[in-house]
């Protein structure tokens, strides 16, 4: 669809192809349970605060997501990649009146920009080849540049969207930006705001290039690797519930880039069947994510609105007060670790299959990538699930830690349902992922010039498969219909050993003490104490402790514990590069001094060196 | 679909009474190789049927999760071994999930089973669940590998497939590829089901135990589901190791039932060898500390690796 409007090189057009109609699916879902979330969520705020700003901005958001995964010129694009930086910024900072969240806010604004700036780059280089700023023009023009410019356009794109994607080592402002979000923002930040990134190197990749060049699919499959790994071993170490879940985006981007880093591997050698899969394992991925991360953040909100805290170690004992936002963030959590029959299982299965099939696919030392990439991907759903056992055992489960978690209160009904909403579609797509997968076939016809749902799927749409005859298959329906078939097995077992035994409630074993209570309960610090020291090479862990005793060391009064992890990208990147920014901008601070005279004759300079460039040409 | 229906019903039963009887042997035999009567090896079969008569104790501190745990621990397992062949290398429930489905149903197993430990609200099923976690996720990269080694050999995930390839090239398990890959899993097999050198089953002391400090407090019934759980997944792993490794004997379908039971009593030799195996493991090591365990893993991780590179030059 194309609807034209404006001039005819800075024109406001919209077209809706296959990618754009996905993506726009996305934030449609999305947009509908978070904005039904929101109702319950903003009447806290009621009265405090200015809530027709927050609305402005969020419906300003709302819009700009959709101008972006809709435009159809690069100019067009750019706008509405502007108005979503700053709409986003303005909600970030919404609670403004904090220094921390105002910090934040502006990690994110200048973040952003720079990666706008190497958008405006790329954007420029290939209209410069086209002659036009229109994406139907781009279309495989990428391909037919030289060597130098495509890697040049590929690596422009490739950070300038990655800032926004928020993959390692570009990720900084990410952690930092989510949490201090009012946590239906933070929802819609994590849950689809990143993925406009991700729909962006999804164009450059697949619209653009006709076929990228080999390097290029190895840095997205290595870069998806590393943001993946490295952002669940840092999830692990956070006990600020959203900033954990922050962490955890990262790492799902890392998931998301690992399928397409696939893909245009295969793509690269010649085998547009594969392409397909891992590129459907990106996609699938991306909107599994984007469900299960709106979720939890939702369940977050809903923690943070009726324990007034982010730290974890202050709540526990939830699953009996917000029974409801407990199962919701359960099921969540076991969909985020890749669990079956949820679907963010679905979504792992078939980036596994693809990295298996890729180990085929050639004969040079390459194919090694494949098996070691999925290994690692291994890990990471490990450290996932072991960083999920941890954010829901330890808000959720137990005793309350602190008096806020005691008298917490269920969240309002309109908060539930859009929780609801999003963790039944958790269940709908890990079950009824056969059905969901034809959607697909348009953009991989138009990205690859392949159909593959076809051979994806077998027995009547039940089973998925790897799309060869004697290829794995599995069937999420069928291990949901199965567990379900064999919990007949323990009502067997009462029946033959009968209900003899009584079932009594009693207090829980606490070495002859008198009563257990929330301090002998396991923290999330010694949770993750094992992680931490295992991977202390990445964590380099500080910690302190002072104890004051009155008579003897053996026994304390009090007790300080002090334990932190150093921020290694902060430390060894972006403070240096910051204090060399600082120091270059002093040094030009002499050029501005501000004389008119000196400024007279800098334009004069200006335009006799323009001039003379335009002779030369 | 009757004959797929009494197929899984066979593999069922068999996975519910080999089970009990594999951990009693491994206990027995251990024991004895300790110079110790030790109780026999039908010893297990008593303990379920006793905990599942006694009334249990539910700690005031716990929620619902509590009580789900055992069930999905339970049933988890239960499906995973259905999808792995034992007797024949065609599984009626094959088609519902290869060896990628096997690792993440008993992911989901663990992942409720931590729960379950932090839901008590001790400190002891807290320290249970966190190393469970970390030993498992250490544990994790290696069974990929070794699985993915083994895969690609297969062309295929789908664990009839496997099993299938490995019968027709009977002596390939001789191939430096597969020692090492059978070594690789051999270790996560020791980490994953609690042995010794990484976990005393044994044992009830609060500085060594992971398993068992995470399922201190459940008891009756509840711990008769775990329990049994905990057999089958390691009867699981072992056929798993046992049936893509040492493939002789197994039946390659349902077609003859001299061959299926033949295929049975080869099952009960191969699981006799393995259980030799991890007795002299358990006899001869002392347990680790717990620290040490990543440095195993990393072992194994390397042992995996050299495999598929071996895979890839042989």
């Amino acid at each position: 669809m194309s609807l034209p409007f404006g001039v005819d090189l800075f024109s406001w057009t919209i077209r809706i192809t296959p990618l754009a109609a996905y993506f726009n699916l996305v934030l449609g879902i999305l947009a509908t349970a978070v904005s039904i979330y929101s109702f319950g969520y903003v009447r806290e705020m009621e009265g405090r605060r200015n809530l027709g700003v927050l609305g402005f901005f969020y419906n300003i958001l709302l819009l700009s997501l959709t101008l972006v995964f809709s435009a159809a010129n690069a100019f067009f694009f750019l706008v509405a990649w502007e108005v979503m930086a700053l709409s986003a910024w303005c909600l970030v900072s919404f609670e403004h009146e904090k220094a921390a969240t105002r910090r934040s806010g502006m990690v994110f604004l200048v973040m952003s920009h720079a990666g706008t700036g190497l958008l405006l780059i790329g954007f420029l280089i290939l209209a410069q080849a086209s002659g036009s700023l229109d994406f139907a023009s781009f279309h495989l023009l990428a391909s037919r540049l030289s060597p130098a410019q495509q890697g040049s356009v590929f690596i422009l794109f490739f950070l300038g969207f990655g800032v926004k994607a928020g993959v390692i080592p570009i990720h900084v402002w990410l952690p930092q930006a989510h949490p201090v979000a009012p946590s239906n923002i933070s929802a819609l930040m994590s849950g689809i705001v990143i993925k406009s990134g991700i729909y962006g190197m999804a164009l450059v990749f697949f619209d653009f290039f006709g076929a990228a060049p080999l390097w290029a699919g190895m840095a997205v499959l290595a870069a998806g690797v590393v943001s993946a790994l490295f952002g669940v071993l840092y999830a692990l170490m956070e006990h600020d519930l959203k900033r954990l879940l922050a962490y955890h985006s990262i790492e799902n981007i890392g998931i998301i880039l690992i399928g397409f880093g696939a893909a245009l591997l295969f793509r690269a050698l010649g085998h547009p069947m594969l392409a397909a899969m891992a590129l459907i394992a990106g996609l699938y991925h991306t909107l599994n994510h984007a469900i299960f991360k709106c979720l939890l953040f939702l369940g977050a909100g809903a923690v943070l609105q009726s324990t007034h805290t982010r730290n974890m170690e202050e709540m526990g004992g939830l699953i009996r007060r917000m029974p409801v936002t407990a199962l919701c963030f359960l099921t969540g959590a076991v969909a985020i670790s890749g669990l079956p029959p949820l679907n963010g299982f679905v979504s792992e299965w078939l980036t596994y299959q693809a990295l298996l099939a890729g180990f085929g696919s050639t004969q040079t030392l390459t194919r090694l990538v494949f098996p070691i990439a999925g290994a690692l991907l291994a890990l990471t759903a490990a450290l996932a699930a072991a960083c999920f056992v941890k954010a829901f055992g330890i808000s959720f489960l137990a005793l309350p830690r602190s008096e806020e978690a005691e008298t917490a209160h269920e969240c309002l009904p309109s908060m539930r349902a859009g929780m609801g909403i999003l963790a039944a579609l958790c269940a709908l797509l890990g079950f009824g992922a056969t059905w969901f997968l034809p959607i697909f076939d348009s953009i991989t016809a138009a990205a690859l010039g392949v159909r593959p749902s076809a051979t994806l799927t077998a027995v009547n749409h039940l089973v998925l498969t790897v799309g060869t005859a004697r290829g794995g298959t599995v069937s999420t329906v069928g291990i949901a219909a199965l567990l379900g078939l064999l919990s007949g097995l323990p009502a067997l077992f009462w029946l033959v050993w009968g209900r003899s035994g009584r079932r009594v409630t009693g207090p829980t074993w606490d070495c002859g003490l008198p009563g257990l209570t929330a301090t002998n309960e396991y923290t999330a610090t010694g949770f993750s104490k094992a992680f931490r020291m295992i991977f202390s090479a990445l964590y380099r862990p500080r910690r302190e402790i002072q104890a004051e005793y009155e008579v003897s060391p053996y026994y304390p009064t009090a007790i300080r514990f002090e334990s932190e992890i150093e921020p290694a990208f902060e430390k060894h990147f972006y403070d240096p590069f910051q204090a060399w920014l600082m120091r270059a901008a002093r040094r030009m601070r002499g050029v501005q001094a501000g004389s008119i005279h000196a400024y007279l004759a800098y334009i004069f300079v200006a335009l006799i060196a323009l001039m003379l460039f335009g002779v030369r040409r | 679909m009757t004959g797929a229906l009494l197929k899984g019903a066979a593999q069922l039963v068999l996975l519910l009474l080999l089970s009990p009887l594999i951990t009693g042997l491994i206990r027995t035999l251990k024991a004895r190789l300790q110079m110790r009567r030790g109780p026999g090896p039908l010893q297990p079969y008593r303990e379920i049927h006793k905990l599942m008569r006694k009334g249990m104790v539910v700690p005031d501190t716990a929620s619902w999760l509590f009580s789900a745990t055992p069930y999905v621990v339970f049933l988890a397992t239960l499906l995973a071994g259905l999808m792995v062949p034992m007797v024949a290398a065609d599984m009626p429930t094959g088609l519902f999930g290869g060896v990628l489905a096997v690792v993440y149903l008993l992911g989901l197993g663990r992942f409720f089973l931590a729960l379950g430990g932090l839901d008590t609200g001790t400190s002891f099923g807290g320290l249970g669940s966190s190393r469970e976690m970390t030993i498992s996720a250490l544990a994790e990269p290696t069974l990929m590998l070794a699985v993915f080694t083994v895969a690609i050999g297969a062309g295929s995930t789908a664990m009839a497939e496997m099993a299938r390839t490995a019968i027709g090239q009977q002596w390939h398990f001789l191939a430096p590829s597969q020692i090492l890959a059978f070594a690789a899993l051999f270790l996560v097999l020791i980490a994953e089901t609690g042995r010794i050198p990484v976990d005393n089953p044994a044992t009830h002391l609060e500085l060594t135990m992971i398993h068992e400090a995470m399922i201190l407090e459940y008891s009756g019934p509840y711990l008769a589901l775990i329990e049994w759980g905990a057999s089958i997944k390691q009867l699981l792993l072992m056929t798993l190791l046992i049936n893509i490794f040492w493939p002789f004997g197994l039946a390659a379908d349902w077609s003859s039932a001299s061959r299926v039971l033949a295929a049975l009593g080869w099952l009960a030799a191969k699981l006799a060898v393995l259980s030799c195996g991890i007795v002299l493991v358990e006899t001869a090591n002392a347990k680790m500390r717990l620290f040490r365990v990543p440095e195993l893993m990393a072992v194994a991780f390397t042992l995996g690796a050299l495999a598929l590179v071996s895979t890839f030059l042989l």
